[in-house]
């Protein structure tokens, strides 16, 4: 609570630029609309304004200032826009339209949990491995740790395109780059829980006799949920990405990707912010509703 | 039939001198630690090679690593042209101008304890979003050449810069911060002798973090529109006409360039915090 007034501040102070920006950036265009409906704007013509920055313009025609903020196309549409149109494409519209977000977030939505679900599990299955075989801790862990500096997203397109030639379309190629892209810090973050029980706890098992079973049950996975949920989080917002990346390359139709990109291709500036705002939200719920089961794992073991 | 056959007998035999190495009395010995992980990869290669030869797997597929490798050293040209496209001017003057911004914000928040406050959080939150999306937004802006990419990768790497710098900052203990304040040290003597080498180790992290994402940015910023040079045009226009052993080609050279640019950043570590405790052991 301590720091609401300050995140309070950040934001407003975010949104005020914001609307600030919107003022230089659409100056250009809103004059030359003006001037086209008459009214007489101080340099006169389109092409003699090109190269003058947008803040002078602002200061020599300041009553068309306001019009910056209603433009119809927008190169920075101001927050009010953006908020309407996600507003209009989420309540307004049935979901089944193709107009509408929920619709399209939900294609990728799907996509995202599908891959996230495919990515976690098999990340976990191989940290178990990587945990109780030395052999194969030694030879994969270190391709898996290097596969993190190397930009995964570059093969998006190239699997869509391969699944899409063997047959397999919809939502599983968009899924398997989801989970290639949660799978790795699944990977890391599960080795270093598992491996977190110090020598003293696992020689206290030893003198119990537990089985290497008794061991992983009882002592290292509780012990290694603390780093599962942190590696969970980077995950599922890698996979959101994954996701929207995976629409990119083929020209899909639906999902928040394609709504971005069909929105660049068109200059439709305000349906890209909506979608990438949309994106945002969900991503932020995503995480929010990791956060929200580890605090309640992590409570119910006594571990937070 | 028989090259399959021929890999899966490779595959167990590698499998089983790594098994025998690993739990071998040598396995401590940096020769055994480096070259387990180096048959493992290497098997992979032959593996693919040979199954994809006996199954006769179709050129857009999957092609052998053979041709992959044939594909990059007839291409070199366009590769190097494609490299310092996106690599050079794109991602590595974004990543600069990125991370140099991030910390003197960084610097700025950690004066103001209320700036702090309200920055950490936020910049949290923003980190954790796909801001990649931003790519379509800022090519238009910027225009389709490295000037879009460079901007897309600013605004990729700075906020986990930023968490990660402001976080560092504030690593330093109060018995620390309160022998300073005996000295009589001034705020920038405190920051420059104390807080920012305590600070490294986390600033390091995010500029290692950062070198992934820069890759990552630059070349999906492509796929929104470029000049007809770069890495990620190359990708989506080989794609298209599936010549996947040039979108191989690309991907081993981005794998290579993420890797190199990590390691530097990596070895830059190294030298500065030689004192941290992850550095020593």
């Amino acid at each position: 609570m301590k720091s609401f007034l300050p995140v309070l501040t950040v934001v407003a102070a975010i949104f005020a630029l914001w609307y600030l920006a919107v003022i230089p950036m659409n100056m250009h265009a809103a004059l030359t609309t003006a001037e086209r409906g008459g009214a007489v704007i101080s340099p006169e013509g389109a092409a003699a304004r090109r190269d003058l920055s947008g803040i002078s313009l602002a200061a020599n025609n300041s009553e068309h200032i306001a019009s910056t903020f209603n433009q119809d196309r927008p190169r920075l549409p101001a927050p009010h826009q953006v908020a309407r149109e996600l507003w209009d494409t989420t309540v307004e519209k049935k979901i089944t339209s193709k107009r509408s977000l929920v619709f399209h977030g939900w294609i990728t939505l799907s996509a995202t949990l599908l891959g996230f679900a495919i990515g976690t599990g098999l990340g976990i299955v191989l940290a178990i491995g990587i945990v109780h075989n030395r052999a194969m801790d030694m030879s994969v862990m270190p391709w898996a740790i290097a596969s993190q500096t190397i930009p995964i997203l570059a093969i998006a397109p190239m699997i869509i395109v391969v699944l899409n030639s063997v047959g397999v379309q919809g939502l599983l190629p968009k899924a398997i780059i989801s989970a290639y892209l949660s799978f790795f810090p699944v990977v890391v973050g599960m080795v270093k829980g598992l491996r977190s029980p110090d020598h003293m706890q696992l020689d206290l098992l030893k003198t119990y006799n537990a089985s290497n079973a008794q061991g992983f049950w009882k002592l290292r996975l509780p012990a290694s949920m603390p780093y599962l949920f942190a590696s969970l989080k980077i995950g599922i917002a890698a996979s959101l990405v994954g996701a929207i990346v995976g629409e990119l390359p083929t020209g899909a139709i639906r999902g928040l990707g394609a709504r971005m990109l069909t929105g660049s291709y068109y200059g439709q500036t305000i349906q890209i912010w909506s979608a990438l705002l949309a994106a945002a939200i969900v991503a932020a719920g995503l995480v929010a509703i990791v956060t929200l089961i580890q605090r309640v794992t992590l409570r119910r073991m006594g571990l937070s | 039939m028989t090259l399959v056959l021929l890999a899966l007998i490779l595959w167990i035999a590698a499998w089983w001198l790594n098994v025998r190495l690993a739990n071998s009395g040598l396995s401590h010995t940096q020769a055994v630690r480096f070259g387990v992980p180096l048959i493992f990869g290497l098997t992979i290669l032959v593996v693919w090679e040979l199954v994809v030869r006996g199954l006769a797997v179709p050129l857009v597929i999957l092609p052998p690593p053979s041709q992959i490798v044939a594909r990059i050293a007839s291409e070199v040209p366009t590769l190097w042209a494609d490299f310092v496209q996106t690599f050079v001017k794109g991602a590595l003057s974004g990543y600069v101008i990125g991370c140099v911004s991030a910390f003197v914000v960084a610097i700025l928040a950690d004066r103001f304890d209320f700036l702090r406050r309200g920055l950490l959080p936020v910049g949290n939150f923003i980190a954790a979003l796909p801001i990649i999306g931003t790519a379509p937004i800022l090519v238009m802006w910027f225009g389709f050449d490295w000037q879009s990419k460079a901007a897309v990768v600013v605004v990729m790497v700075f906020f986990p810069m930023l968490v990660n710098t402001v976080a560092g900052l504030q690593e330093t203990t109060a018995m620390q911060r309160d022998l300073m304040r005996t000295y009589g040290a001034s705020y920038w003597a405190s920051l420059m002798k104390l807080r920012l080498p305590a600070a490294m180790p986390f600033i390091f992290n995010g500029l290692k973090i950062s070198t992934t994402l820069a890759l990552i940015g630059a070349i999906v910023a492509e796929f929104f529109g470029s000049p007809i040079v770069g890495m990620g045009f190359r990708i989506s226009t080989s794609v298209g006409q599936l010549a996947l052993d040039m979108v191989w080609a690309e991907i081993v050279v981005a794998a290579l360039a993420g890797s190199a640019f990590y390691g530097v950043v990596a070895a830059i570590e190294k030298g500065v915090t030689f004192w941290h405790p992850s550095q020593r052991g």
